[in-house]
């Protein structure tokens, strides 16, 4: 039962690619835009060579990547090389892979979104079950409210606004990217510290954005579960309050939350990349900030299928923890 | 014997006065219209204020700090009360065109979408079947797949001296139908089941007067709280492609300063005021489309249960 269950979500996981990978194939194809024209034209104006060899050149390039072949044989191919995770060539930087570039960007990025993603649902859930439970201190749960404020405002603002009073007025952090200047990048100790010191900002700007989702939909899920006849029941029994609060309470409500937590990924990660991109880190989102910049089309169209894929992965992978987390699922 | 009192006939108050009480009872919603009525207020004052042409580029001495903080000056509030940018334009008037561009784009995108939503939902709940399966389908596929990559490989694809504000609000609204249909859908399949609606149908009442004469009016509150909630999504997700270098670059979209402030390295370089205005106002318009859309669902379904 249980490997039918896991075929079934592979195979929607393989839909979701496909599609995804489907979309990225056939809407630029729609638009009038040819990439390697146009990266060569520019490459003509800046005084390469003659503009006349233009069309030679892009005549080559295209039989090259195989555009000249018919759509539904680029399609098959495309799809292929997608399979075998071959995302294709940089235009701008050309002889590097963007396999090659989303591997070296890809450690600033997990380390940003693995930091804030863990710290902003542990620091949301607590604050929302506190908020909820009646027994609870009530300078405990004023201390929720200023988070539920940020709710609505997108991560890349409260950097902004970071930026401006911490870096820029209090000049406490640093104003942006990955290390100080002029300090050679080694494994030694200073240098590690200098690295998460220019991570602070950028990680508190994306926790302070997605704590206060976590603290309202915890505090509801807490008013829903103390109604419950087991909570009741385990007050009437005499337990005391810490162990209610963990075992009873918190425990159950944290249930859905772990769904919401891979429904949240795909928004954490879009913010993500638009935080790197503002504080130039050197991860995904810069990077696709830069290939945007440079009309560098196979390293937009590689990094997005990429983020793409991982979110629906990461979605499918949660589900697979539901067992492990809620014993009743497992009957199923 | 009995005497006749002549009461007095009950005192009805004013609709203005129900509405201010209403809005002290549903505080979100009170506060969210104040912040949006400060906003239009802005724009529409800032119209008579500014010269249009000062929003785009070399219009103005460029690099100026904002004089509106020197309350002390003669001449206050100054030449540039809110300073003016590095391609020179003048950021009051950019503020102005800016939020009236944002707020374009939110209000159409998030109709249109809404209208989408309605009618699919509607067709997916109410005639269920083969369009059920495939609407449901293409929201599932859809829902992990995150709606902002796709944007940027709509947006990227187009030549960027083509987009414009109508263009961005169009591929906004590509992909930001699912929400609004799965809510209208769910509403309505369980509507369809209601005791009001059998009735109808047992007086000989056909598909179209149920639609439109039973469902549809009841369905009015989820809809303009759909509304609200799209054009939040609407405005955010604009926002988000034009702060990546997506927008109309030509405009001055909220986005697009920040943008272009971002790449001119303004805080490096000490104008502080070029980000800071546009995500001052971009918090307020957020936080102001959060608060009405807490308030409104408050308004669509008053059963739930309020938790402070």
């Amino acid at each position: 039962m249980r490997l039918r269950l896991i075929l079934r979500r592979v195979a929607f996981l393989v839909m979701v690619v496909w599609a995804a990978s489907t979309i990225t194939f056939f809407v630029p194809r729609l638009s009038n835009r040819n990439p390697i024209r146009e990266r060569f034209a520019e490459l003509s104006r800046t005084g390469g060579f003659a503009a006349a060899d233009l069309e030679v050149i892009v005549a080559s390039y295209n039989k090259k990547f195989g555009l000249d072949k018919p759509l539904l044989q680029q399609y098959t191919d495309y799809i292929g090389s997608i399979a075998r995770f071959d995302l294709g060539v940089s235009l701008s930087r050309f002889p590097m892979t963007v396999t090659q570039i989303i591997y070296n960007s890809l450690p600033w990025t997990i380390s940003l979104l693995f930091v804030s993603a863990i710290l902003s649902f542990v620091i949301g859930n607590l604050l929302g079950a506190v908020a909820a439970w009646p027994r609870s201190p009530g300078w405990l749960r004023a201390f929720a409210t200023p988070f539920i404020m940020f709710t609505g405002v997108p991560p890349v603002l409260l950097a902004i606004f970071l930026l401006f009073f911490l870096a820029f007025k209090l000049k406490l952090f640093p104003l942006g990217q990955a290390y100080s200047t002029g300090i050679a990048p080694d494994w030694s100790f200073k240098f590690m510290l200098d690295i998460m010191w220019h991570q602070v900002l950028p990680a508190i700007s994306m926790i302070l954005g997605s704590v206060g989702g976590w603290v309202l939909s915890m505090r509801g899920m807490g008013v829903t579960i103390q109604g419950e006849d087991y909570v009741n029941f385990a007050e009437h029994k005499g337990l005391d309050g810490r162990t209610i609060f963990r075992n009873y309470y918190l425990r159950n409500a944290l249930l859905p939350q772990v769904t919401g937590f891979a429904l949240a990924l795909g928004s954490l990660i879009t913010s993500g990349a638009v935080v790197e991109g503002l504080y130039a880190l050197p991860g995904l989102g810069s990077k696709l900030g830069e290939a945007i910049r440079a009309n560098d089309f196979m390293v937009i169209y590689g990094i997005v299928l990429f983020i793409t894929m991982s979110v629906a992965t990461l979605m499918v992978l949660v589900e697979f923890l539901y067992p492990f987390l809620d014993p009743r699922i497992k009957q199923e | 014997m009995t005497t006749l009192t002549t009461t007095a006939p009950p005192i009805q108050p004013s609709r203005l006065k129900l509405f201010g009480g209403y809005l002290r009872r549903n505080k979100s919603l009170g506060y969210g219209l104040g912040i949006l009525l400060f906003l239009i207020l802005f724009t529409a004052i800032g119209f008579f204020q500014i010269k249009p042409k000062a929003a785009y580029p070399l219009a103005v001495r460029p690099k100026q700090p904002p004089s509106i903080l020197d309350f002390g000056a003669k001449d206050w509030p100054g030449k540039y009360p809110m300073g003016s940018d590095f391609f020179g334009r003048d950021m009051h008037a950019v503020m102005v065109t800016g939020m009236w561009q944002t707020a374009l784009i939110g209000v159409l995108a998030g109709a249109a979408g809404t209208m989408i939503g309605v009618v699919l939902g509607f067709t997916s709940a109410y005639f269920g079947g083969i369009f059920d399966m495939a609407i449901k389908g293409i929201c599932q596929i859809l829902t992990p797949i995150p709606v902002f990559m796709i944007q940027i490989i709509i947006a990227s694809s187009l030549d960027k001296r083509d987009v414009t504000i109508f263009t961005m609000a169009w591929i906004v609204v590509m992909l930001a139908w699912m929400g609004p249909t799965l809510v209208i859908r769910s509403q309505v399949l369980s509507m369809k089941e209601r005791q009001f609606v059998a009735v109808a149908k047992l007086s000989g009442v056909g598909n179209g007067g149920i639609i439109f004469g039973e469902i549809l009016p009841n369905l009015l509150p989820f809809i303009a709280a759909a509304f609200v909630s799209q054009v939040f999504g609407s405005v955010f997700a604009s926002f988000y492609l034009a702060i990546v270098g997506l927008g109309p670059l030509r405009e001055p979209l909220l986005g697009n300063i920040i943008w272009g402030a971002q790449s001119q390295g303004a805080f490096f370089n000490g104008w502080w005021w070029w980000p800071i205005w546009p995500a001052t106002a971009m918090v307020l318009i957020l936080s102001a489309l959060a608060l009405i859309n807490m308030g409104m669902d408050e308004l669509a379904n008053p059963r739930v249960r309020r938790t402070e």
